[in-house]
């Protein structure tokens, strides 16, 4: 089994999903069943608490791991307020910190992303911090007590792709946490790319969301991250820069 | 800061000639940039654009569709006074106009009126009043807020221009929106249709978004009227106000209304008409120019319009409207501002976008 654990969760399916674009919420549970997508994040912003019957929430199945997020939050001290509010609220103990006070471009501060994290991560939340990906923000994010480190691969909503691989690329091999790239991948073969690797999983939600076929691009999505997740478990061969021959010209030196 | 000093850099362009200049090879190739330049934008404004509108339309719909998704924000205004001490030549609400009853809504009314709208589902609301600054309108405006705070998560104001230290107090007391037209940004234009009032200091009520801005709106929405002036430049001038406030104010979401103006008191009729055709210039070429803008579109449209507009680059549209003093409580109630053009109600404005595939956006922020 190579099940993904993150608190006290074991997660199957790698591919998590967003659920802020889609023009018909309703198609959250049919693209959660057809696929096996397990964690689902909800801005808590668009939550009416007072009125269970007509917000979100009721598209989510109950087995699915709900990952509320502070998306709207632009200082430490609102996504703290919105997490608990979530929780206080029976959204359950995770949260994913978004602190963006960038309407240009929705980049994530990493100061408030850290300051937030600390306060939520001794409260007991199983915090998952979204972040411009830097390897001292991700370090001061483990000491923090984060769960998992969730770098943008390009900003949100652009379907760029893994623009930050580099970056990316540093994260997971200098990070114990898991690495969860959120924000900015555009197709499957970008999630492929990621989960190859070796992130832990990815956040997917406008590539999706604004598909001709939402249904159908999820379940691209979930084999691709499947398929790449296999492929960094199977250890790819080293790339050479040339061809192996295989009859070599020097042979003649064996003894 | 200011917006002004930029905004008299263009004094020696003459927008006409500029425009007159802009060849279609132009536009063909500002559609295909990603970033574009404020000149860019004028271009699009362009007669040489209008060949072009369809080409414009598919770009911003993608652009509508990847920053704000299958999304539509849905509000109501709600009139707290129509009593105006200014003299605005095209406002049904000029102090000058004996024709309208004034109404200042009470604690009850409010509160009334504030649960009315809130059980059609809308839990954001923008709040209006006439002009009348002042310590007693704004002890009075505060008596409102902490009145209907309770009856929704977002609250904005459309009211006279503020301080900076007067905007502070408003979010303190639940407001984290503001909206404020220039009304019309030429200046010349701009005395003559302002004849009287305090409201005649241009650059008070021209900085007054920035202030907001500086106040920690978390939203601030500004535009022109347009129909009072050359609708061209009118727009070019909202689109350089609103990239200044976004460049300087990351933290505040920029957004423009693009209001057509009707018939106002005294036989007033705008002078500078603006067509379907171009409002729907208008919307392309400001999601062209700023993508994240917020784009919003009032009940002045009629409800055939509002429906064929939503994919083009609209973000926000105002629903269940009636811009009376009480209109939500009283059946007596009239006067509006303006004469509204889509007369549907929220639950209908939802049905519409539910079959067109857009997702209602009841709430969008918790007021914590």
């Amino acid at each position: 089994m190579d099940n993904l654990r993150i608190g006290d969760k074991e997660i199957r399916n790698r591919l998590f999903i967003g659920s802020g674009k889609f023009a018909d919420e309703g198609i959250i549970q049919d693209l959660m069943t057809e696929t096996g997508v397990e964690v689902v994040t909800v801005a808590l912003r668009r939550v009416d608490l007072q009125n269970r019957q007509q917000n979100v929430l009721r598209h989510i199945p109950p087995e699915a791991i709900l990952m509320p997020n502070t998306s709207g939050a632009r200082t430490a001290e609102e996504a703290v307020r919105i997490a608990r509010l979530a929780r206080a609220s029976g959204c359950g103990n995770w949260i994913k910190i978004e602190v963006i006070s960038d309407n240009k471009y929705l980049l994530p501060d990493n100061n408030e992303t850290i300051k937030a994290t600390e306060v939520l991560a001794a409260e007991g939340f199983v915090v998952l911090p979204y972040m411009h990906p830097d390897l001292y923000a991700a370090k001061a994010l483990e000491k923090a007590g984060a769960a998992a480190i969730m770098p943008l691969g390009a900003p949100i909503g652009t379907n760029r792709g893994l623009k930050t691989k580099e970056i990316v690329r540093i994260l997971i091999e200098e990070c114990s946490l898991p690495i969860i790239v959120d924000a900015g991948i555009g197709k499957p073969s970008e999630a492929a790319e990621a989960m190859e690797m070796g992130a832990a999983a990815v956040l997917v939600n406008t590539a999706i969301a604004t598909a001709g076929d939402p249904l159908i691009m999820a379940k691209a999505f979930s084999q691709a991250v499947q398929a790449g997740r296999l492929a960094y478990l199977a250890q790819p061969g080293q790339t050479v820069e040339y061809a192996r021959a295989s009859s070599p010209l020097t042979g003649f030196l064996q003894d | 800061m200011s917006f002004y000093p930029l905004l008299k850099s263009y004094d020696g362009l003459d927008v006409n000639d500029y425009m007159r200049k802009v060849t279609s090879q132009r536009v063909a190739s500002i559609i295909r940039k990603e970033r574009l330049q404020a000149l860019d934008f004028l271009a699009l404004l362009s007669p040489a654009a209008t060949e072009f509108l369809e080409e414009m339309a598919q770009k911003a719909h993608r652009l509508t569709l990847q920053h704000f998704g299958r999304t539509i924000q849905l509000y109501t205004p709600l009139y707290l006074s129509n009593q105006c001490v200014n003299r605005c030549l095209y406002c049904n609400f000029s102090h000058i106009n004996k024709e309208i009853q004034r109404r200042r809504l009470s604690p009850e009314e409010i509160e009334a009126e504030a649960k009315a709208i809130a059980s059609t589902g809308l839990k954001q609301v923008l709040l209006l009043t006439g002009d009348v600054p002042g310590k007693e309108p704004l002890e009075y405006l505060v008596q409102a807020l902490d009145i209907i705070k309770e009856s929704f998560t977002s609250l904005s104001v459309e009211i006279n221009a503020l301080s900076t230290e007067e905007y502070t107090l408003l979010t303190k007391h639940g407001v984290d929106g503001l909206t404020i037209y220039q009304e019309v940004y030429d200046e010349k234009t701009y005395e003559s249709l302002h004849p009287a009032g305090p409201k005649r200091d241009y650059r008070w009520r021209l900085d007054a978004p920035e202030r907001g801005c500086q106040a920690a709106m978390r939203r601030v929405n500004v535009g022109a009227l347009l129909g009072l002036h050359h609708w061209p430049s009118e727009v070019f001038f909202t689109g350089l106000h609103a990239q200044y406030l976004q460049d300087r104010y990351l933290d505040t979401e920029i957004s423009v209304s693009i209001p057509r103006i009707k018939s106002g008191p005294e036989g007033y009729q705008p002078t500078a008409p603006v067509s379907d055709r171009d409002l729907v210039q208008i919307i392309l070429a400001f999601r062209l120019f700023m993508p994240r803008l917020g784009i919003t579109l009032s009940t002045r449209e009629s409800a055939a319009l509002r429906d064929n507009l939503v994919p083009l680059g609209v973000t926000r549209l105002s629903s269940g409207v009636n811009t009376a003093v009480g209109g939500h409580i009283d059946e007596e109630a009239k006067d509006g501002q303006f004469i509204i053009s889509d007369e549907r109600s929220t639950e209908e404005i939802r049905q519409m976008l539910l079959q067109k595939g857009y997702q209602p956006v009841f709430q969008d922020w918790h007021n914590i």
